[in-house]
């Protein structure tokens, strides 16, 4: 039994379509495994439709983020104020890996709305680190990210509005993949910033994020942002990197970066040169800008996003309210947690009638600027690599007062979104945290001109055979027992599949 | 003190009669049970996005191409952000500063803009006022909400209450020929508010406006500007000053009332809308609405008026109402050797009148036929019959329709032509009336009115008028 959970999703579902395992055999492993969550990685666990056996995706369960709408299954988006949310539709991407044949494990944990970079502002508690139980998982993605490191499922789906994605697979040793923006129909996907956010998967290696990829990618009539990837995606095969000209940001020689990830980040550069691609330095002037376009930009939209939780129709409603004001007033005091009460806050500001050109105007003009520098770059270059984060996973509460240091967490990532290209973080090798401890996973970033998937997933996998990284965390942490986490109850079991 | 100008602008919206909502696939309607109409999308449940409604824009587009505007090559959506129990996403999905459509003119009056929206949901307060404030409790009908909007925008540009009464007329008889419309203002497919401000006349500045919503029809629009710009004039006579503020009209009353400042005190965070991509119509597109437009209200007026000699007023009449031109024209084509000046006389005349007396169904779903009325007026002007006994056919065949000859010749009401007969008729009558024969032969033109009467009267209104006429003159040699 325990050697199916060591399957890839390729050759999982290759093996169910040919007969040889069973659907139901190959999800009940995965249903004992996800039950033994330690992490708090998952907020709902249940019993989906029965996976099909054929095609691309025959009988694998995938672990979803609860920002995704589920018919009639709990969706919280990590918030006290959906609390009992049963949504009367399902989202386009879900629907979709069902058709390939996958089919629901469990919803994630997150950070509330998908704001955080720690998955410390889920109103559920936060997620552990399979490699380190006192240390964050990442986020906002970080309970799809730590299932799929902590081996509590084979794959997940993930949302990526400043690195959601990337930055939680870059610290739980996984596969993490932001398309371009448009690639992936959004609709369903609970909003945070609509002009960044994008589903994408989290996997143990590049070959399993094309196959989830190439289901979830494509045109849907429910999202007019959607286009699809022309031409589709295929299993990566690519084993060297030839011809291939890698962008270093000159600007990376004066960031702050842990020594151990730039250690790594090196030795990767190494590895591209090894396997016959060419690396050089090019500027991209704007991207430090990145952090602070982002910051007026995102909170702009989500103050307009989360304007809809007032009580009324769904969700929590504060009770014992005099009049509508004060309604909408406690409900939203009482159902958003800090972090998306400031971003609220931030963004409303931001919007406000003399300060708008100040603020969401400018940051406008610089995410223009940060595009036009990929666009120069990848006149030159066939990708611009990063390390994903500056830091491997830190401690949990480490930077929590501090909002400026957790926004920094984003520093490589937002730049990518912002111009909306698309970029992967593959696991490139471990290394030992700034004041000590066991060694942690460090990714390694890559981002392609816009709709360039294939040519992006191809070097990843090129790149992560060389690596060779063995994805699963030391067993020894499976030990820790998570203590004081405010784990919701009464939901396990009671949406009735 | 100089006269004081009246300076009015028009804010129009126009509810299209689109299948379905402007960014969900729920289905209009007006008057069904309440939030039967509704889905994730206008509810705003989470997660859901918006897609534009291809026929609203289609819809829009051919506003715009009436209206002569400019149409904007991409238009921008943006939110508009309010909090209200009305508007489930908190932001309304607008245009703000690259509408769909720019500049262009509908009579003497320039149109500033015209962009789409979406509705909000209606509400209905309970007990107080009506409104928000003082009332029990308020429900929320979701049905409307999301209806595809146009907001049209004029310049300045109207000098009257009454003239921007009848331009707002105008506006509604140009969209309702359009299609693309109910423009009933009682049901609120069609909604005015006006700015309104006056100014020393001869002033090319303009004075501080005023914003006035809630007059729901053309009567209560004018009545509300008249109202208004006697206020601000009386202000200004005693030496006060118009400051800029939204008045609810009471039509109870004919007042005008201030709305609370914090309803208004608004900023509403525009921003482009991200789940919308810019608003690019194609050649096709624009080509079907330029080539869809039927004949508009002025170009109906000019040839009404001088191809076809139809009298002003009657003109009028046809071109304000779609259903009466179409039918008039049928007529006035079927009517051979008729002029078309009288059938329009006939249309907007007499047979609206028995209409009326009928019950008053429109002309187009009478039971007359346009080639029974055709018919009638031919046999009128051919004095067959007398206009008399046509008007007394008109009427049979408003009740039950049919055809005219057949009415004539059942009735008995072809018209005495055998002036032997008619003669005796008339000395008949003059004989029966001696003090009016001697007062025609003093003079006195009128009193010939008592000897035709008593002709029609024997005649049963068989007799041609004229004849009558010159029989008794020539019988009392004057």
């Amino acid at each position: 039994m325990a050697e199916l959970l060591e399957l890839s999703v390729a050759a999982a579902a290759e093996r169910i379509s040919a007969g040889e395992i069973s659907a139901d055999e190959y999800g009940a492993v995965w249903r004992e495994a996800a039950a033994g969550d330690d992490l708090n990685a998952y907020l709902w666990r249940g019993e989906d439709d029965p996976a099909a056996s054929d095609g691309p995706l025959a009988g694998i369960p995938v672990a979803v983020k609860d920002l995704f709408c589920t018919e009639g299954v709990e969706t919280t988006a990590g918030s006290r104020i959906l609390e009992g949310h049963r949504p009367l539709y399902t989202a386009t991407s879900v629907r979709r890996l069902r058709e390939a044949g996958a089919s629901v494990l469990g919803k994630t944990n997150m950070d509330e709305f998908a704001m955080g970079s720690s998955n410390e502002n889920s109103a559920y508690g936060p997620v552990r680190n399979p490699w380190d139980r006192e240390r964050v998982p990442g986020g906002s993605s970080g309970g799809s990210a730590a299932a799929v490191g902590g081996g509590l499922a084979p794959c997940a789906i993930g949302t990526d509005t400043g690195g959601s994605i990337r930055q939680p697979a870059s610290l739980c040793g996984i596969v993490g993949l932001k398309p371009t923006y448009g690639a992936i129909s959004r609709y369903g996907m609970i909003a945070f910033a609509s002009s960044l956010d994008q589903c994408g998967p989290l996997t143990r290696d590049v070959t399993d994020a094309a196959l989830l990829l190439a289901a979830l990618q494509g045109r849907d009539p429910c999202d007019s942002t959607s286009v699809g990837i022309e031409g589709g995606v295929e299993a990566p095969s690519r084993e060297d990197l030839s011809g291939l000209r890698f962008a270093v940001p000159a600007e990376l020689a004066h960031d702050a970066i842990e020594p151990g990830v730039r250690q790594v980040f090196e030795q990767t550069l190494a590895r591209i040169e090894e396997l016959g691609g060419a690396v050089a330095e090019t500027g991209l002037p704007h991207a430090e800008h990145g952090i602070s376009a982002y910051y007026v930009i995102a909170p702009a939209e989500a103050s307009a996003n989360l304007a809809r939780y007032d009580g009324v129709r769904y969700g929590m409603r504060a009770g014992e309210a005099g009049d509508l004001i004060e309604m909408y007033e406690r409900t939203r005091a009482d159902g958003f947690g800090d972090e998306v009460k400031r971003r609220i806050m931030l963004g409303t500001y931001a919007l406000s009638s003399g300060y708008y050109e100040a603020y969401y105007g400018r940051a406008q003009k610089v995410r223009t600027k940060i595009a036009d520098d990929y666009g120069a770059a990848f006149a030159e270059f066939d990708f611009v690599v990063t390390p994903t984060s500056p830091s491997v996973a830190f401690r949990l509460g480490e930077k929590t007062d501090d909002p400026l240091a957790m926004y920094m967490n984003d520093f490589f990532t937002v730049p990518m979104s912002l111009a909306g290209i698309p970029a992967i973080s593959i696991p490139a090798g471990l290394a030992e945290p700034e004041g000590g401890g066991p060694e942690l996973p460090v990714g390694f970033q890559i981002a392609a001109p816009a709709f360039a998937e294939q040519r992006l997933l191809e070097a990843a996998y090129a790149l992560e055979r060389t690596i060779g990284f063995d994805s699963s965390p030391p067993r020894s942490g499976a030990l820790y027992v998570a203590q004081g986490n405010k784990k919701r109850t009464g939901r396990e079991g009671d949406a009735g599949g | 003190m100089a006269e004081l100008e009246a300076v009015i602008g028009l804010e129009i919206h126009v509810q299209l009669s689109t299948r379905t909502k402007m960014f969900c696939g729920c289905e209009l309607s007006f008057g069904d049970e309440p939030n039967v109409h509704t889905c994730p999308v206008c509810l705003a449940h989470p997660g859901v996005l918006p897609v534009p409604n291809e026929e609203a824009i289609r819809y829009a587009l051919k506003i715009a191409a009436a209206l002569g505007c400019e149409v904007a090559p991409r238009s921008i959506f943006h939110r508009k952000n309010y909090f209200y129990p009305d508007n489930p996403k908190a932001y309304q999905i607008s245009q703000y500063d690259v509408p769909l459509a720019g500049a262009g003119r509908l009579g003497n009056i320039r149109i500033h803009r015209a962009h789409l929206e979406e509705d909000a949901a209606k509400m209905i307060h309970l007990g107080g006022s009506g409104r928000i404030h003082g009332s029990g409790a308020s429900l929320v009908d979701f049905n409307r909400g999301g209806t595809p909007l146009v907001e049209i925008v004029t310049e300045p540009d109207l000098r009257g209450a009454a003239e921007a009464a009848a331009w707002a007329r105008l506006l509604r008889t140009t969209v309702r020929q359009l299609g693309v419309s109910d423009v009933n203002m009682e049901e609120g497919s069609l909604r005015v508010d006006a700015n309104v401000s006056v100014r020393p006349a001869g002033s090319e500045q303009l004075g501080t406006k005023t914003e006035l919503k809630n007059m729901n029809s053309f009567r209560f629009l004018e009545r509300g500007i008249e109202a208004e710009l006697a206020r601000q004039r009386e202000l200004i006579a005693a030496g006060g000053t118009v400051v800029q503020e939204t008045l609810h009209y009471h039509p109870e009353d004919g007042t005008l009332h201030p709305l609370r400042s914090k309803e208004e005190a608004h900023d509403y965070r525009y921003f482009p809308e991200p789940d919308l991509v810019p608003l690019a119509p194609t050649e096709e597109m624009l080509r079907e609405a330029r080539e869809s437009l039927p004949e508009l209200p002025e170009a109906r007026m000019r040839r009404y008026r001088e191809e076809m000699g139809v009298a002003e007023d009657a003109a009028a009449v046809l071109v304000a109402d779609p259903e009466a031109a179409q039918y008039f024209e049928q007529v006035a084509e079927a009517a051979e050797g008729v002029e078309p000046r009288i059938v329009a006389n006939w249309v907007t005349g007499e047979l609206a009148a028995a209409l009326r007396q009928d019950g008053g169904e429109g002309v187009a779903d009478s039971r007359v036929e346009p080639r029974a009325l055709a018919a009638l007026v031919a046999m009128v002007q051919a004095k067959k019959i007398s206009h008399g006994s046509g008007k007394q056919v008109l009427a049979t065949l408003v009740a039950e329709g049919g055809d005219p000859e057949a009415i004539v010749e059942r009735e008995g009401l072809a018209q005495i032509s055998d002036s032997g007969e008619l003669e005796s008729v008339v000395a008949a009558a003059i004989d029966a009336n001696p003090e009016a024969a001697d007062q025609i032969r003093a003079g006195n033109g009128k009193a010939i009115g008592a000897i035709v009467g008593a002709v029609m009267k024997e005649t049963k209104g068989r007799a041609d008028g004229g004849e009558v006429n010159r029989l008794i003159k020539e019988k009392l040699g004057v």
